[in-house]
């Protein structure tokens, strides 16, 4: 049985500009002991989509009267989009589903040692004891490779260097065993080196504690590292998504080869580099049809301009959004 | 330094004919300094550039990457005389004038900032949301009395979005109305306008899109070409700079650790520290997991040095010389400096 089942996920903002679309008929699953790479651009949706599954959009957010989030937990499913009150949304908010921001400055508080609030989050998750909360904390610091973690249990934020925050959130996030882990962009602040300890970490947990984690980024390379499969995001809608190997190696949606055709390759230094043409549009001037159509290359014309597209089955598992694998356009 | 004339060629020389021009930058044992004492009798100085000796060819791109904390962006801070200069000196000579920087003051400094340019890393801090673009980029035009009419500075704002791929229409507008991309292209514009020979390129595609980072790395690619300007490019991206570079310092703490042409570096790099970068870039390869040779710990604190050579703390190779001595740069091929006391038995294996 899947963990997370997100089916026709739309989200809309309130805005003084008019309402805009940020996530548009969004469908994935995911399995326990899974990872799935959600990619895109900025402005694609990804964080908004991982935040969903939450509910910790702001209060200016419309969920679509289709959308549907269900998790499976052990003592029977949650309906996510039915949770209304903060007691209720306890259940997924740092108990079943955690998450690890991608600035780990902005998301301690900088005046509460980082040990008091590991030790708050457990009091509230978790029917531990001040005394047991504070073991665990520690307990945690020193799995994800922290040295000295009773000291640094008593330590601020500001005390350690972004690398070692790092390792502190994801012990603070992993601390009460969540079934799903949302990583948004946990390594893009950090310099290379640290990254590869970082993913290397996370691998080793997955393994251990058997959870889901949905791993935003918009780093492929990354992607490449760590994932099963990928979830490629293009303006608040998924275009391709299949088994990382199949995604990377063989992509099928015009977006995924451009994005991949832009990156700067070791194995080829003379090889130029081919930006996808023009800017991701304003969200206020979405485009009708396909969204991509306007950067696209590989446009059909007409079709492309006024059909969305539906789902094209281009290997096992895999599918693209696009009209190239769907003659006629109908969805 | 980063010539070394009886060194045996190397294959891939061919590919940096820069390398053979004549230097515009040239630092010799720079160093740069900040005072970090609490009191006034414990005197306590922090060493953010230690002894960097490089030479930046005119009309290359030179590329410096480092993890953050090795003192890549106060060396590009000390070429354009931004931070002060404790030991050494920094000669720039583009043909018409030569300067010394530790030295340089008055009216002549004046007309280094004029030569001398800095494209900041964050497109979305480093233009005022009150300016019109137009305003934003005319700005140095104005500071530093380069045009005397508004006509003569509408023409030559006009001309560089021209060649920035601004589209003249946007020029009315404010920032805010810009996505990344282009607001990093009116930061190059803005950096250009005053035609400078020499710009500091701090990180400036590391907060960009992939799609939007090539766009930007191939204009300025294009402008370099077309203008002939010399580019010191900081980076921690490594595939970034293997892309737009002709040439790669690698620093730690402070030094240089390795220099070399970019194929050279990246076809046989010798220095621990580069070979553990090199292999920490994430593979795009699903199958390719687990292979790096993983670097471990962090980058110590620039208060509190390592003795000996500054990397032996993360080193896989250390040996007890290590811990004593510190290595100097050598030469390993024409241009392939390294320092590293073990270079010559590791790259046997």
């Amino acid at each position: 049985m899947n963990l997370l089942d997100v089916e026709n996920l739309t989200l809309q903002f309130d805005t003084d500009e008019g309402r805009i679309t940020a996530v548009d008929d969004v469908s994935f699953s995911l399995a326990p002991g899974e990872v799935m790479g959600l990619v895109g651009e900025s402005g694609s949706g990804k964080s908004v989509t991982a935040k969903a599954l939450m509910k910790l959009n702001p209060r200016n957010a419309h969920y679509g009267p289709q959308s549907r989030i269900s998790l499976n937990l052990e003592h029977g499913p949650v309906d996510v989009m039915a949770l209304k009150t903060p007691r209720e949304m306890a259940v997924v908010r740092g108990g079943a589903v955690s998450m690890i921001f991608q600035e780990p400055m902005a998301s301690f508080a900088p005046a509460i040692s980082i040990g008091s609030q590991m030790v708050e989050q457990l009091l509230i998750h978790s029917d531990l004891n001040a005394k047991q909360a504070k073991a665990l904390s520690i307990e945690m610091l020193d799995r994800v490779g922290i040295s000295d973690a009773a000291t640094r249990f008593n330590q601020y934020a500001f005390e350690i260097s972004g690398g070692m925050r790092q390792r502190a959130m994801i012990a603070m996030a992993l601390s009460t065993k969540p079934k799903l882990l949302i990583a948004d962009e946990p390594t893009t602040a950090l310099d290379v080196t640290i990254q590869a300890q970082v993913i290397d970490l996370m691998k080793d947990l997955v393994a251990e504690f058997r959870m889901g984690i949905i791993f935003i980024t918009h780093d492929l390379g990354v992607v490449a590292q760590t994932a099963d499969k990928v979830a490629v995001m293009y303006l608040g809608r998924v275009v391709e998504q299949g088994p990382v190997r199949s995604v990377i190696r063989n992509p099928q949606h015009p977006y995924t080869q451009g994005l991949l055709d832009a990156l700067p390759k070791l194995d080829d230094l003379g090889a130029p580099l081919r930006p996808i043409p023009g800017d991701i549009p304003s969200p206020l001037e979405r485009p009708s049809g396909c969204v991509f159509h306007t950067r696209c290359p590989k446009s059909l014309g007409r079709v492309c301009e006024t059909d969305t597209p539906g789902w094209s089955d281009t290997g096992p598992d895999h599918r693209a959004a696009c009209h190239l694998y769907h003659p006629g356009g109908q969805t | 330094m980063t010539d070394m004339p009886d060194m045996p060629d190397v294959p891939d020389k061919p590919n940096v004919p820069e390398m053979n021009q004549p230097a515009l930058i040239s630092t010799n044992g720079l160093s740069v300094e900040f005072n970090i004492s609490k009191t006034l009798f414990n005197p306590k100085v922090l060493k953010a550039v230690d002894g960097v000796s490089i030479d930046i060819p005119k009309g290359s791109f030179f590329g410096v990457v480092g993890e953050s904390g090795s003192g890549k962006t106060t060396l590009g801070h000390a070429l354009l005389k931004a931070k002060p200069i404790a030991h050494g000196s920094v000669t720039y000579d583009d043909g018409e004038v030569r300067y010394d920087l530790a030295t340089l003051a008055g009216p002549e400094l004046k007309d280094y900032r004029k030569r001398a340019q800095l494209i900041f890393q964050d497109p979305y801090a480093a233009l005022s949301p009150r300016m019109t673009v137009r305003d934003i980029i005319a700005e140095p035009l104005e500071v530093m009395g380069l045009t005397k009419t508004r006509d003569e500075t509408d023409a030559r704002v006009r001309e560089i979005a021209a060649k920035c791929r601004l589209n003249l229409e946007h020029l009315r507008r404010f920032p805010h109305a810009f996505s990344g991309g282009q607001r990093q292209r009116i930061s190059i514009a803005r950096a250009l306008v005053c035609g400078p020979q020499f710009i500091v390129a701090d990180e400036s595609v590391a907060a960009l899109d992939v799609s939007i980072q090539a766009d930007v790395l191939n204009l300025l690619k294009s402008i370099q070409a077309e203008m002939g300007l010399t580019f010191l490019f900081i980076s921690h991206d490594l595939s970034v700079v293997a892309h737009t570079c002709d040439h790669v310092a690698v620093m730690y703490l402070g030094r240089i650790v390795e220099s070399a042409p970019t194929r050279a570096l990246f076809k046989a790099p010798k220095h621990p520290y580069t070979k553990a970068l090199f292999s920490a870039i994430p593979s795009l390869d699903p199958d390719d997991r687990g292979r790096a040779q993983k670097l471990t710990g962090e980058i110590p604190s620039a208060t509190n040095l390592p003795s000996g050579c500054k990397f032996h703390t993360r080193c896989p190779f250390v040996q007890p010389r290590c811990k004593d001595e510190e290595p100097v740069l050598e030469g390993v091929a024409t241009g392939h400096s390294v320092s590293c006391h073990r270079w010559r038995e590791l790259a046997q294996d």
